[in-house]
């Protein structure tokens, strides 16, 4: 590229750069003791432009990218080695709270990546196999959490009693929500699901007398230990955890034994749902959801039920929400509505997205890229969602398919069977 | 003929508002025959195809098939149901496979029924029973017939969008033949072939026919393909029937080369 052209597109680029700049670098607000202030800080702003101009006249001098735009190839899809990537993330997983350096904090945050998982690859099946697009998937997952939280209000259930109702609800309130929307498709869908999502948030804010209302729940049965809980002392005259295993009761100790066992519960229930969904995959009906998304008409034309198929992947779809609701809720011990609003469905929809739709590992990519970036930024301070927006952008330039977007076929011929050996 | 006709249509009519697509159209299609359907663009033939296999509900009259021995009246009968029970199959004038799925997923698909009660709805083939995986062995067998009959056996774990054009047309025949079909439609099947593949495609056709007993039902503006193996041609200029008969009496009639082959004549 001539220099004349660069310095033109380096030039844009800074004029870009001033724009956003002014408004989100350029004046900060400042709490001093007689109130806040707003400063300036045109400084930051000058050395924001310089950065952006110098770096975008030095790309246009990156040898290898000056071929790469001279001739444009093809597409091409480096073949990840993905299988042994699962195994790496499994054992990094079932590690991970006896790492040197995992923490209270370390644990809790991966727990949220897991809660995050499942409900990626739930929404994987109705969004990434069947290709229903939903965006209102927090509905399924606040059912999940708050059949928890009002099953042990008001029955006095614990959590592994719990969990399969979790489940289960979620489920008939996705074959309700898909009833009435199994006509529509893609952005018509998308927005019903929308609506769909805020309607089952507002009822719980507003049902007061039965939800809490906005107050939400507080104190949520916590799983325990075959029936021995993690507390200093067990209803009923029973064990606790440290009691049966002998440990010496410290509240700080049994906030971390108990952090540990919610992780290795979500995570075998996770896994358990991990292989429900690959299962499914490869039977019929996996096949057939993956032939709705492929071509509606054609797949009615082979006599196969349209209505079946999508209620089939909404349940399916609803009822792994609902078991990573009962996790969020038992992690969390507290509910709220404000838990599952539009922004919840949008992150999940993005996990499937970056991740590549269809892809189970893809989920787990981005559901630790997405649950832990904002984290890592924590000290970025206001520029965090910033940061967090950049990625995503990034990722999707990178790879406009998602990170693994690779599909091996559901089935394979098997081999011719083989002559006898002479 | 003294057998009863696979395929009674009478007086069907549709309109689209104002537009009379079929006007009154009545035709039988006999069994293990081959019947074309031809006549100008916009003579309606895509539209009966579409009342035939269910996406458009006739404006009026009967289309009853029979399948072995019964009778059922598909102008009641809703697309899926028409495909899974009536034994109807069709192909579409613009290829619809799955486009991202492989050769081989595109005709398990098809035997999706069969595959769906002998997992017993999911639940048995979760366990692997011995049911589903008997009958999964069954229709990768059926695959594997139909995949070496269209030609494309080597192909079987490619995406069938990355096949050339042809081979999807022969792929979405196949597909149709997977659900074991009483009748099989086909919209334009050789559109696009060049002359070696659509001598090919009538050899496939006739052996459908010889060794699978199924009617074929085709559309098509070929002429190679529809005088050599029809054996029974239907002429619709603007949604009427003007000729109907044997391909030799349909080439003299006189009101198809007016309509139709006049046409090419002048030309």
């Amino acid at each position: 590229m001539p220099l004349r052209l660069a310095a033109k597109d380096a030039a844009l680029a800074a004029f870009v750069a001033l724009v956003l700049a002014i408004p989100l670098i350029g004046f900060t607000t400042h709490e001093t003791g007689s109130g806040t202030i707003v400063e300036t800080r045109f400084r930051w702003v000058a050395i924001a432009v310089a950065v952006v101009f110098a770096g975008r006249l030095a790309w246009a001098f990156v040898p290898w990218r000056a071929r790469r735009s001279s001739a444009p190839r093809l597409v091409q899809h480096r073949k990840l080695n993905t299988k042994y990537l699962g195994w790496l993330a499994l054992a990094g997983a079932i590690l991970w709270p006896f790492l040197p350096f995992a923490s209270n904090y370390l644990i809790f945050l991966a727990t949220t990546v897991l809660i995050y998982i499942m409900l990626g690859w739930g929404l994987n099946v109705v969004v990434g196999l069947a290709g229903l697009l939903n965006l209102g998937y927090a509905a399924f997952y606040a059912v999940g959490a708050y059949t928890l939280a009002l099953a042990g209000q008001y029955w006095g259930i614990g959590f592994w009693e719990a969990l399969p109702l979790c489940g289960v609800m979620a489920a008939i309130v996705g074959v309700l929500l898909a009833l009435p929307v199994l006509r529509l498709r893609g952005d018509y869908l998308a927005i019903v699901t929308l609506g769909f999502g805020e309607i089952i948030r507002i009822v719980l804010i507003n049902w007061q007398s039965f939800t809490g209302g906005p107050n939400g729940v507080n104190d949520l049965p916590l799983p325990t230990f075959f029936g021995m809980p993690f507390s200093a002392r067990a209803p009923g005259g029973g064990k606790t955890f440290a009691q049966f295993f002998g440990l010496h009761f410290s509240p700080l100790a049994n906030a971390t034994e108990r952090l540990i066992f919610i992780y290795y519960s979500i995570l075998a229930v996770a896994l358990l749902t991990n292989l429900l969904v690959l299962r499914l995959r490869r039977l019929p009906i996996g096949r057939a959801w993956e032939a709705l998304r492929e071509d509606e008409i054609a797949s009615r034309a082979l006599g196969i039920n349209p209505i079946n198929v999508k209620l089939s992947a909404f349940a399916i779809g609803a009822l792994l929400a609902g078991f990573a609701g009962a996790f969020f809720g038992a992690h969390q011990s507290f509910v709220s509505p404000e838990s599952f609003n539009f922004q919840e469905s949008a992150t999940v929809l993005a996990i499937v997205v970056l991740g590549g739709m269809g892809s189970q590992l893809g989920v787990v990519l981005a559901a630790i890229i997405l649950v832990t970036l904002p984290e890592f930024g924590r000290e970025f301070a206001q520029f965090r969602m910033l940061l967090f927006g950049a990625s995503m952008v990034a990722i999707m330039v990178w790879r406009p398919r998602g990170l693994l977007s690779l599909r091996t076929p559901s089935i394979r011929l098997p081999e011719a069977p083989r002559e006898a050996a002479p | 003929m003294s057998e009863a006709p696979l395929l009674g249509v009478e007086q069907l009519t549709m309109r689209f508002g104002g537009l009379l697509a079929v006007d009154a159209l009545s035709f039988a299609v006999a069994a293990h025959d081959i019947t074309a359907i031809i006549g100008p663009n916009g003579a309606g033939k895509t539209t009966v195809f579409n009342c035939l296999t269910g996406f458009y509900r006739p404006s009026a009259g009967s289309l009853a098939l029979n399948r072995s021995g019964k009778l059922m009246r598909l102008e009641r009968m809703e697309g899926w149901r028409i495909a899974r029970d009536a034994g109807v199959a069709r192909t579409f004038q613009n290829i619809r496979l799955f486009a991202g799925m492989s050769v081989l997923e595109n005709l398990i698909i098809a035997q999706h029924n069969a595959l769906s009660r002998a997992s017993f709805y999911t639940i048995g083939g979760l366990f692997g029973s011995r049911a589903y995986r008997a009958a999964e062995a069954a229709a990768l067998e059926k695959a594997r017939y139909w995949l070496e009959r269209v030609g494309l056996a080597a192909s079987a774990d490619l995406a069938a969008s990355t096949l050339p054009y042809g081979a999807q047309r022969r792929l979405e025949i196949a597909r149709a033949m997977c659900t074991d079909p009483a009748l099989l439609c086909l919209d334009e099947p050789a559109a696009g072939l060049n002359p070696h593949e659509s001598a090919e495609l009538n050899h496939l056709l006739l052996s459908i026919r010889e060794r699978h007993g199924v009617g074929v039902l085709l559309i098509e503006h070929d002429m190679n393909v529809v005088m050599g193996i029809s054996d029974h041609i239907i002429v619709l200029d603007y949604g009427r029937k003007i000729a109907d008969g044997a391909p030799a009496a349909v080439r003299r009639d006189p009101a198809v080369i007016k309509a139709y082959l006049g046409e090419e004549e002048e030309a």
